[in-house]
């Protein structure tokens, strides 16, 4: 039986401070996860997500490089066939010193991105610490454990985790998943749930990732600089969303340096096809001339 | 041991489409009135509005059981809200009330799609779209429902704001007045009548301003 853990949920309740404590009593119980009174749970809940159809379908993208740590997400939303929206927030800002990204289930990623911020861990947990998750159930259950216990190896050791202990500490969280499909980094790892654990300096994940490690791997040097990388992840994402039909909407960058993040550009991925392919007027007037003739 | 099949399902679908759009200094809220249950209509006179707050309106289409669960349950937090701070809550804050709320039936959702529509604490209107567990999103207009493919592509085409995630940032407000708006949302709804078994009967159309809270309705086919 899968075990699921709650335990980022049990502070929430100690933000209720009414004077009139019977009034709140009810609501500052920690607040549970009704579960359906049903012996399939993970029959019920195919049955529930084929109804309700959480958007997912992406790309996000992610690499290390000289100055510091670039992040790029597309911002479509799609719901079986169907574009839920174009505007999504794939790159959370959890606070000025982390980023979030997310895959998967919408609402999952932002309520325990919201809790995350909420939790404040702020410049303490300055790992560069960016989470990408994949399966459209529980996966933000994980990051949010995951930021607890690299908070606690912090308290009992009385240094902040290096990123390797972070990474190995998320590879232990999600075995416990295992055959689920999940997956995670702590740059410059790569971690999932079927015990895979890898260093690298740039990975991308989502429905359009392919393509956008064509380009990211073509194109990556470890010295570039910040504009040469910026322009490296968003011809990255442009053409993941070219390719990927669950990809698209606008391509946001971001940069993480030692001061916090920055957003360097958010462009509409339509209008990035023309500045990639500029219409030249000469070839159309050649054309025109060439129909003209009889 | 032999699989345990479910004879029964906790959920139905009682059809209809929510529109909702923000303007300038308004907000239009707009839904069916028809309930169907299948081939069946229920009822052809049954809102899909509730007034949550003084500047905050929800309009929720899919299963109306689990519409009238949350909307007392957000009912009551606002009360309990009201006594706390002395004061209504604000749309945002609604906002992502609802947010969580849905969220925490993360496990057994409410099959509830959202709408929620109001003024902002600067009294520019705003429109926030929702999906079934929780996922939420400021927006200048949106549709849910069994409708909503039909209603989105043309409000699309006709409203189409900037995205907000675009640098340099844009403004998401439409620059349609509100008469304009109101007879949009009157248009929208007679063409995906037209086109959806589940919408029709009558419309329902809440405009929230300055001056106040307006409703009114418009007779759509019945067939």
């Amino acid at each position: 039986m899968m075990k699921l853990d709650f335990s980022g949920l049990e502070s929430a309740s100690s933000h209720f401070h009414g004077v009139d404590s019977e009034l709140v009593e009810g609501l500052s119980r920690a607040p549970s996860f009704e579960i359906p009174n049903t012996t399939n749970f993970d029959g019920f809940q195919k049955e529930a997500i084929q109804m309700v159809k959480p958007a997912k379908g992406t790309t996000t993208l992610a690499f290390i490089f000289k100055e510091g740590v670039m992040v790029a997400a597309d911002s479509r939303a799609s719901m079986g066939g169907y574009i839920s929206s174009q505007s999504v927030k794939k790159i959370i800002e959890i606070n000025p010193y982390m980023l979030g990204t997310m895959a998967g289930g919408a609402a999952d990623c932002q309520f325990w991105h919201r809790n995350l911020g909420i939790k404040a861990l702020k410049k303490e947990c300055e790992i560069e610490y960016i989470n990408f998750l994949t399966y459209p159930m529980g996966e933000e259950f994980i990051g949010i454990s995951h930021m607890f216990r690299c908070r606690l190896h912090e308290l009992a050791n009385r240094r902040r985790i290096s990123v390797t202990g972070a990474s190995k500490l998320l590879a232990n969280i999600l075995y416990s998943y295992r055959g689920m499909g999940l997956v995670g980094t702590v740059l410059p790892y790569y971690v999932d749930s079927e015990g895979g654990r890898l260093k690298g300096n740039r990975f991308s994940v989502g429905s359009g990732s392919p393509y956008a490690y064509g380009v990211l791997d073509s194109g990556y040097h470890y010295d570039m600089s910040v504009e040469e990388a910026a322009e490296l992840a968003r011809r990255a994402i442009y053409q993941a969303t070219f390719r990927d039909g669950a990809s698209g909407g606008v391509a946001s960058v971001y940069h993480v340096g030692p001061n916090g993040w920055k957003k360097l550009s958010g462009d509409d991925v339509g209008e990035l096809y023309y500045k990639y392919n500029p219409i030249t007027p000469r070839m159309v007037e050649q054309e025109m001339a060439e129909a003209a003739e009889p | 041991m032999t699989k345990h099949q479910a004879n029964w399902s906790p959920y139905d679908n009682n059809g209809g489409s929510c529109v909702a759009i923000a303007g300038a200094d308004y907000c239009v809220i707009a839904a069916d009135t028809r309930m169907s249950t299948g081939y069946n209509i229920l009822t052809r006179d049954y809102s899909k509005i509730t007034k949550l707050a003084d500047k905050c309106v929800m309009a929720s289409s899919g299963f109306q059981a689990d519409v009238k669960a949350l909307q007392k349950l957000l009912a009551a937090r606002h009360l309990i809200y009201q006594h706390q701070h002395n004061k209504q809550m604000g749309c945002p804050a609604m906002a992502q009330l609802l947010s969580n709320t849905l969220y925490y039936k993360r496990f057994f959702p409410y099959y509830s799609f959202n709408v929620l529509g109001g003024l902002d604490n600067e009294g520019k209107g705003c429109v926030y779209t929702y999906d079934a567990v929780g996922s939420y999103e400021r927006v200048g207009y949106s549709s849910q429902g069994s409708g909503s493919t039909l209603i989105i592509p043309f409000l699309d085409n006709q409203l189409k704001s900037p995205s907000p995630l675009l640098l340099p940032v844009q403004d998401a407000i439409t620059p349609l007045s509100e008469s304009e708006a109101v007879d949009l949302v009157k248009t929208v709804f007679a063409s995906a009548t037209e086109r959806d078994i589940y919408t029709g009967d009558k419309l329902e159309i809440v405009v929230l301003n300055a001056e106040g809270i307006q409703r009114e309705f418009m007779d759509l086919r019945k067939d």
